[in-house]
């Protein structure tokens, strides 16, 4: 057992060793002589208040080097600021600059932080609003747009189960693929949208890396759940639910992830339209909130489908549709009050993680019941992504 | 990581080796409130410059002066090239190539018809020249291929020519890349005093342009660079400036006196815009481009453009006004806000 702690720590001790010199003797000094800083800022957040009427900027150091903001300008013209703290901004570290500025209501405005050494850091709002604040009025009306768009029209989807239990079996099978058509769309969409917002991030947490890495972490630990839904289940005889009698997850476990899968990709749905909402982004017409009902309400099908042979509690519907269709509604509280480019990334990846384990885990229920060789099937993913593409072109905000 | 490098990339073209910065922080002593006048919050440190654009306003620089054999004025200077870090705005750095450690240059002041003897000696890490805009040989002009043509670091030559024509004139690098040999910091005024001699029929014009005769009839003599800083290196100025620091007499006003008469040597070197401009507040001034003549070119304007490496002299006096402070700045509202905007501080009285 000592030798085993031994041959484990003297690896770390070396590495140790290794480290305090390099620290000490700074080998590398001669190399680094006249090559100036590298400078990384970047502005997580822009906050604009209208009484007083400020633009307060959070900036983190996502390099190497410190930074130190010298000025700010506001189009092209410096302006009068404060930072706090005050003084040189270490790496991954960040800093509040207030700029009390007469922002106009509705236009872009551009943000320059001039560093010591000169160099700029760009920030454009592109239309100035007020940023929402989070009073009880404020979050009413924010949950009431992440209930329209998404809670109620997964529930509106999940009254499908009674239709979709009176289809023949190669109908369900074909239902089914559909049903995963939609979740690869889904999964598509947000990946597109993370690697997008990945640009944002600042480069130390290095956008794409928490986008993967969310996305395994989510799958991973969505394959864990099933397995241990497995598990569980395993010990029931004869009773329906979790676990059909060959110990694979059940039709109801399979919901239940299906369910997990939308939620989280919800929640980075909620936090698009929360951010939008804040940023003066939204375009809240109907055809907005329709386009995303009809949308949504697809996600509500793809969670009904595996359902069609079990008995299904009502207590079972609600909760799948409150574990799909709810996080939408924290979503949009979290994207208008708290948005921060890092965290959307990684909640993006979280729901495409999540989603993937998911359709694979609906190719398995389908190979189960021996739909591989179908050609409805195909049609059915094939239909499913296209309906999914389809209903976004009404949602083209 | 790899974007980390590439993102660093971009900082060294415009960057300064740490250390020199630890210092500034123009935040420390200054809030958002205390804005007065310029936009930029904080306080450049001149003593660190090494220059003061408070004196650079009035120290012309006569040279060593001597008698040649024929009875002609010799000035002589040395100019050496340096590269030098600068403070253009509070906690704002700049890596600047100068002539003597300063931005602008020295202020030649030299009188019609003398010798000017220029010893310049290349101290920078870069080739350099010195072309002056006055009459001289193609071998005197300080231009690539003529004459001495580029000075390499280390090395240096003589620059040697009669001051004509008289007027407000200017010097820089001609080194190419051309913009970037300007941009930097290598320039400054020179200026030619009529010989009262040579102009018999306007002697007492002449006699008033001179040093010792402007002080004799109460005229307050200033020089104003109007010059930019591009910071990041990006083709277009971050910074505007009156003779180097955003701002400077803005927070600095240059004290006047209504009894004063006031002529302003105003010289462009602003790099990447075509224009550049004064704009004086509540009065009007009459206007001699190039300075190349006793009678005005433009009489009682408020405003004067100039392209770069145009120049000239402003006349104008606030002799019954009341005491105050009067702005003049750039008619380019842009310039104005990114550094280029002043103040007179009228006061009753004269300063000279």
């Amino acid at each position: 057992m000592t030798r085993t702690w031994v041959a484990a720590l003297v690896p770390l001790a070396l590495l140790a060793v290794l480290a305090g010199a390099l620290v000490a003797l700074d080998p590398l000094a001669p190399l680094r002589a006249g090559i100036p800083p590298v400078e990384d800022l970047a502005v997580e957040r822009a906050v604009l208040t209208s009484e007083p009427r400020e633009i307060r900027l959070t900036v983190v150091n996502g390099g190497p080097d410190p930074v130190t903001v010298a000025q700010v300008l506001v189009d092209e013209a410096f302006w009068p600021h404060d930072i706090e703290p005050a003084g040189p901004i270490e790496p991954l570290r960040s800093a509040a600059i207030r700029i009390p500025y007469p922002w106009v209501e509705g236009e872009p405005h551009e943000l320059v932080l001039l560093t010591s050494t000169g160099l700029t850091v760009e920030h454009t709002i592109e239309v100035a609003v007020a940023t929402p604040q989070p009073t009880s009025d404020t979050l009413v009306r924010l949950g009431l747009l992440g209930a329209a768009v998404g809670l109620l029209p997964v529930a509106i989807g999940l009254a499908w189960l009674p239709f979709v239990r009176r289809l023949r079996s190669e109908v369900l099978d074909a239902l089914l693929a559909f049903s995963a058509g939609v979740l690869v769309f889904l999964a598509l969409d947000a990946s597109a949208e993370a690697l997008e917002l990945a640009a944002d991030v600042p480069t130390a947490f290095d956008g794409v890396a928490v986008f993967g890495s969310a996305t395994i972490v989510a799958a991973a630990a969505l394959t864990g759940i099933g397995s241990a839904l497995r598990r569980r289940g395993r010990g029931a005889t004869g009773a329906p639910g979790a676990t059909g009698a060959t110990g694979e997850p059940g039709a109801t476990s399979v919901a239940v992830l299906i369910a997990l899968g939308i939620g989280l990709h919800n929640l980075g749905e909620g936090l698009a339209i929360g951010s939008a909402y804040a940023l003066g982004e939204l375009a809240l017409t109907a055809l907005l909130v329709v386009g995303f009902a009809v949308h949504n309400s697809t996600e509500g099908l793809a969670i009904a489908t595996p359902l069609s042979r079990v008995p299904v509690r009502p207590t079972l519907l609600a909760g799948l549709a409150l574990l799909a269709g709810g996080p939408t509604i924290g979503g949009a509280w979290l994207g208008a009050l708290a948005f921060s480019p890092t965290l959307a990334v990684a909640f993006l990846g979280l729901g495409v993680g999540a989603i993937a384990q998911v359709v694979w885990e609906l190719a398995r229920l389908v190979g189960r019941r021996g739909g591989a060789g179908e050609p409805g099937v195909a049609l059915g993913f094939a239909a499913g992504v296209a309906v999914m593409y389809l209903t976004a072109l009404l949602v083209a905000a | 990581m790899a974007s980390a490098l590439a993102a660093g990339a971009v900082g060294r073209l415009g960057g300064i080796a740490p250390g020199v910065v630890a210092a500034a922080d123009p935040h420390a002593t200054h809030d958002a409130t205390s804005g007065h006048g310029g936009g930029t919050v904080g306080e450049v440190d001149h003593g660190r410059n090494g220059f003061d654009p408070s004196a650079i306003l009035e120290d012309w620089d006569l040279g060593q002066v001597s008698t040649l054999p024929g009875g002609q004025t010799l000035r002589e200077y040395l100019i050496i090239a340096q590269d030098r870090t600068i403070e253009v705005a509070p906690g704002v750095f700049f890596e600047a190539w100068t002539y003597n450690g300063r931005v602008p240059g020295p202020t030649i002041r030299v009188r019609e018809g003398d010798r000017v003897r220029v010893e310049f000696v290349n101290g920078g890490s870069h080739p350099h020249t010195i072309h002056f805009h006055g009459i001289h040989s193609a071998a005197m002009d300080g231009v690539p291929g003529q004459g001495a043509g580029n000075v390499a670091p280390g090395q240096s030559t003589v620059y040697e020519f009669d001051a004509f024509p008289f007027g407000c004139h200017l010097y820089h690098c001609h080194t190419s890349p051309l913009k970037r040999h300007i941009h930097k910091g290598l320039y400054g005024a020179f200026i030619i005093e009529p010989d009262p001699a040579r102009h018999p029929d306007q002697r007492a014009l002449a006699e008033r342009r001179t040093l010792d005769g402007a002080r004799a009839a109460g005229i307050r003599e200033l020089l104003i660079v109007m010059n930019g800083f591009d910071t990041n290196v990006d083709g277009e100025n971050e910074i505007y400036a009156a003779n180097t620091v955003a701002f400077h007499y803005a927070t600095h006003p240059i004290r006047i006196g209504t009894d004063d008469d006031v002529r302003l040597y105003l010289v462009n070197v602003t790099e990447f815009d075509p224009l550049n401009s004064l704009h004086l507040h509540a009065n009007f001034f009459d206007y001699y481009d190039h300075g190349t003549t006793l009678e005005p070119t433009l009489r009682t304007i408020d405003t004067v453009a100039q392209i770069q490496a145009q120049r000239g002299i402003l006349e104008f006096t606030y002799r019954g006004y009341e005491p105050g402070q009067y702005m003049f700045h750039a008619h380019q509202s842009e310039f104005v806000e990114l550094g280029w905007m002043s103040f007179f501080d009228v006061v009753p009285g004269r300063t000279t």
